[in-house]
């Protein structure tokens, strides 16, 4: 004892405090908070994972969501390239259409360009259509170039030929374009198996005849991994053949290709001679053949407009705005709702907020100053609907405010509504009005009542000592001192209303839903799951930025939850 | 009592109340305050103090009996109607308004311009010396600075009865002591009357001008603070009020104001019959510790006389106390001052100890 004490006042005098084992004492309670820290964060390890896992995750992902446009590239990656040199002024030249052909097949080919077409018709309705016919086409374009090269040598049929043309008899493979191939292919399918292709370019070929290389890579790299089949025993696609009219359609291929010693090089000779036979017009006219909106200036307008891999178009749709070439412009007027929608969601949410103070404060005050049996059982009635189902309660709702229904009958019944004259109480702002403050009651009535509970009746009690009647008691000490638990059950409230789904989807008709019906039908039946993001992401402000303002005017420390 | 009723200013006439029908908080109660008088009400928890300052104040209904105010019956008169300031016990101060603002409210409810609240605000709040307190707020204060706000809080509209229930309870032996001379000063200064609930008796003795003690929802006696402690009417308010040895015995003769009592042990005694007459009813005696001498010289010649012994000596710097056994009992108590003449009696030594007949009250069993 002695001994600890004199080493202590030796420690403290000299250097720093020494724990009873030597070590220095910061370091040693450092270690042992760090142990205690360890042992916390083990014992929320499980909470904290699936919190992450189910809650911080989605989030996130729903921010990213409403943002990432990497469809466009992803499946026109040519296209884009091409497009940025258009000027916008009229239809795009040649080259587009002919980045367009090949970028197209591919995507059709994966049955990716539906998807593309569904995304860029949110923004110009009839993209999507035009992508579908145009995809089912694409095979007749090649066509057109495979029919001339079969002519001229029917080797051209063979799958083999082309297997040995293309691996140049098996010479020095070409791996920049492999990878490059690889890496687009593996953006455009999401889920294309990795593995052994059974082919490689021949640098050779693909120094020679770039387009077709790269066409026939594509094939090889979708017949293998896409379609689990051998490249050698398939036959190309038809772009391949295009590809070919494309690199031949060049004099200085024509003339490389005559001194080319290669396999298949007289073939290739024989072709490069038909060089005049192959279709005129180039893609262009092929695609204006197909359809005519191809020549639209809309539409590659909007594939010009949402060719970056991130927009901010969600969000200017979400308020009634749209990207278009020249800027930012409001969208048509038949599809500006969501700033009503939001409006709407604002103004409900404030009435609803309003309706449960309105009811729930009386409530709050029988609670907080009844007898305690009696309170107890006025409770466990505020509490019997969170023992009820939703939908069981908003179906009650049904039942008593529909046009046949309880009230209505009542009405009618007391002579105080005419029959004729039923009154319109659901399926509108008033039965979802009606329904929700049911349902949020007693999220405002909890918080109110908690913080009324420890205000002491000899405050009133007090005030009117003083000279105050009940009713400036009441408003001048009593109200002042419950306005935590206001705030408290409007936060609670408001927030928990500007995002509810089930109740307006069920009595809101058509003018009484919220913006989060408008966000389950894009999530769940347009699947415009970025607008959904877009729209969702504005809500999540939109509270915080309430929170924040909450905080700033009320102070979130005078919020009472209990 | 009901006879004083008439020229008291606050007045009980047999008063009643009862919470659930069934039993009596408060039953019969007569009490007269007279003007600027300094009334307080002493008695055991639960006694019913709390539930007469109620009725008083309006809080509360009497089930029976007439309240009078000035004269005039206040049964149907609201709280806020009554004019009268109250103190409670843990003060009651408006959180949410500064000290100036809980000042003023009393004078806004009742219409007062701005200046003379401000000039009435200023001057109450002088009077209990917290002038530079204004514009905080209650949670900012002590205890005892919180305390004084109400106390400003009560006085400041100026009502003639303030009524104040255990308004201090909750602060230190020190800062109590201190407050309770302001307060008396202050009540007297302004000659308010006041009644004031307590059950701190050395509160109740120094500040009051007359003390009700309750028990079992009566007054057990109404007397100023000296009558009460040297001349108790009863065995309850002799055992509640300031401490006394009892014993318990049988009257055997009463004679020119003094009885003889015989006590169970079978000594006899002098003592004052208070509320006993008869010889053979059975009786309570009461003896003040510091009545009792041992010092022959000092008593009668006749007077009767116990044997003691003496079981413990404590030393408690102003004053010696000595425990003593004595007639079948070990806990009787003897106070002596510290004089310096004065005798320390040693454990064990055997004295004989008597008293004046006046000093021993011969009271109900
Ligand atoms: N609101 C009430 N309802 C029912 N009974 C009550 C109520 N208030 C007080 N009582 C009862 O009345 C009796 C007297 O209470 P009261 O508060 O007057 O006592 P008190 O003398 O002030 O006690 P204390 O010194 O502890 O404050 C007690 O038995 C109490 O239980
Ligand atoms: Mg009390």
């Amino acid at each position: 004892m002695s001994d600890a004490s004199t080493s202590m006042s030796d420690a403290s005098t000299a250097g720093p405090m020494l724990a009873a084992d030597g070590t220095p004492l910061k370091r040693s309670l450092r270690k042992a908070l760090r142990r205690e820290k360890m042992r916390a964060l083990m014992l929320i390890a499980p909470l904290l994972f699936f919190i992450l896992l189910t809650f911080i995750a989605p989030i996130a992902d729903m921010l990213f969501r409403s943002v990432e446009n990497q469809i466009v590239s992803n499946t026109l990656p040519r296209t884009v390239i091409a497009l940025d040199d258009w000027d916008g002024q009229e239809e795009p030249g040649e080259k587009v259409y002919q980045a367009l052909y090949f970028d197209l097949f591919v995507a059709a080919e994966a049955k990716e360009h539906t998807k593309l077409g569904t995304r860029l018709n949110y923004e110009e309705t009839g993209i999507s259509s035009l992508f579908r016919t145009t995809g089912r086409r694409s095979d007749d374009i090649g066509e057109a170039y495979q029919d001339v090269f079969e002519d001229v040598d029917p080797r051209f049929k063979e799958a083999g030929f082309w297997y040995d043309m293309m691996t140049a008899g098996g010479g020095e493979p070409d791996t920049a374009l492999m990878s490059e191939r690889l890496g687009t292919m593996n953006r455009l399918i999401a889920d294309l198996a990795s593995g052994d292709i059974g082919f490689a370019p021949a640098a050779e070929i693909s120094a020679l005849l770039p387009k077709t290389a790269e066409a026939y890579t594509d094939f090889a790299i979708f017949t293998a991994l896409a379609d689990g089949d051998v490249v050698a025993e398939e036959d190309p696609w038809e772009a391949v053949y295009a590809a070919l009219g494309v690199d031949l359609a060049n004099a200085e291929t024509r003339d490389a290709v005559q001194v080319y010693e290669g396999p298949g090089a007289d073939a290739l000779r024989a072709a490069a001679a038909a060089a005049d036979q192959l279709p005129a017009g180039g893609f262009k006219s092929a695609f204006l053949d197909v359809d005519e909106d191809w020549a639209s200036q809309g539409v590659w307008e909007t594939i010009k407009t949402y060719s970056a891999s991130y927009t901010p178009g969600y969000f200017l749709n979400s308020v009634d705005l749209e990207l278009s070439a020249d800027g930012i412009s409001p969208r048509d007027e038949d599809q500006q709702i969501y700033i009503l929608l939001f409006k709407r969601t604002i103004f409900m949410s404030l009435t609803i907020m309003f309706s449960c103070i309105l009811l729930g404060y009386p409530i709050a005050w029988l609670l907080a100053n009844l007898p305690v049996r009696t309170s107890n059982l006025l409770l466990i009635l505020v509490l019997l609907p969170f023992w009820t189902s939703l939908l069981v309660r908003t179906s009650a709702w049904k039942v008593l405010l529909q046009q046949q229904g309880v009230i209505n009958d009542i009405l009618v019944w007391s002579g105080i509504v005419d029959d004729a004259n039923r009154l319109v109480m659901i399926n509108n702002q008033f039965g979802t009005i009606v329904a929700m403050t049911h349902i949020l009651l007693p999220f405002m009535i909890l918080p109110l009542y908690s913080v009324m509970q420890t205000i002491p009746p000899s405050y009133l009690r007090a005030a009117k000592s003083l000279g105050a009647t009940n009713w400036t008691a009441f408003w001048r000490v009593y109200f002042p001192q419950s306005v935590p638990g206001i705030g408290a059950g409007s936060i609670l409230v408001f927030i928990l209303s500007i995002g509810y789904y089930i109740t307006p989807e069920l009595v809101g008709g058509t003018t009484g839903t919220f913006i989060s019906n408008r966000i389950a039908y894009h999530i769940s039946s347009s699947l415009n799951w970025g607008l959904a993001a877009a729209l969702g992401s504005i809500l999540l402000a939109a509270v915080l930025i309430l929170y924040w303002a909450y905080d700033k005017i009320v102070g979130i420390d005078n919020v009472k939850l209990g | 009592m009901t006879n004083a009723s008439e020229n008291g200013f606050v007045v009980f006439d047999r008063v009643q109340k009862s919470y659930d029908g069934e039993t009596l908080v408060v039953k019969d109660l007569n009490l007269s305050v007279g003007r600027g008088e300094f009334l307080t009400m002493l008695g055991p928890s639960g006694s019913g103090k709390t539930t007469c300052l109620m009725m008083l104040a309006g809080f509360e209904t009497a089930t029976h009996g007439d309240i009078l105010l000035g004269g005039k019956p206040i049964n149907n008169i609201p709280p806020h109607k009554r004019g009268i300031g109250m103190v409670f016990q843990n003060y009651a101060l408006f959180p949410h308004m500064t000290i100036a603002e809980n000042l003023s409210f009393p004078l806004e409810v009742r219409k007062i311009g701005k200046s003379e609240r401000e000039e009435k605000v200023t001057r109450a709040l002088g009077m209990v010396q917290m002038e530079t307190f204004g514009g905080r707020r209650p949670a900012q204060l002590s205890g005892g600075q919180q305390q004084r706000v109400a106390l400003a809080r009560a006085l400041v509209f100026e009502p003639e009865l303030v009524l104040m229930d255990e308004p201090l309870g909750a602060l230190d032996k020190q800062l109590r002591e201190h407050m309770q001379f302001e307060i008396t000063n202050l009540a007297h200064e302004l000659g308010i009357t006041t009644v004031y609930v307590t059950h701190d008796q050395t509160e109740a003795l120094t500040m009051s001008d007359n003390v009700a003690v309750f028990d079992d929802g009566r007054i057990q006696q109404l007397a100023a603070p000296d009558k009460l402690y040297e001349e108790p009417e009863n065995s309850f308010v002799a055992q509640f009020i300031g401490e006394n040895n009892t014993m318990l015995g049988t009257i055997q003769s009463v004679e020119n104001g003094v009885a003889v009592v015989q006590l169970d042990s079978g000594d006899l005694i002098d003592t004052k019959p208070i509320n006993v007459s008869k010889p053979g009813e059975r009786t309570r005696v009461s003896i003040r510790p510091e009545r009792v001498e041992f010092n022959k010289d000092r008593l009668h010649a006749d007077a009767h006389t116990l044997k003691a012994e003496v079981v413990e000596f404590i030393y408690m710097g102003d004053i010696f106390r000595t425990k003593l056994k004595v007639a079948g009992l070990d806990d009787f108590i003897i106070k002596t001052r510290n004089a310096p003449d004065q005798r320390r009696l040693q454990p064990g030594e055997m004295i004989e100890i008597g008293w004046m007949p006046e000093d021993c009250r011969a009271l109900d069993a």
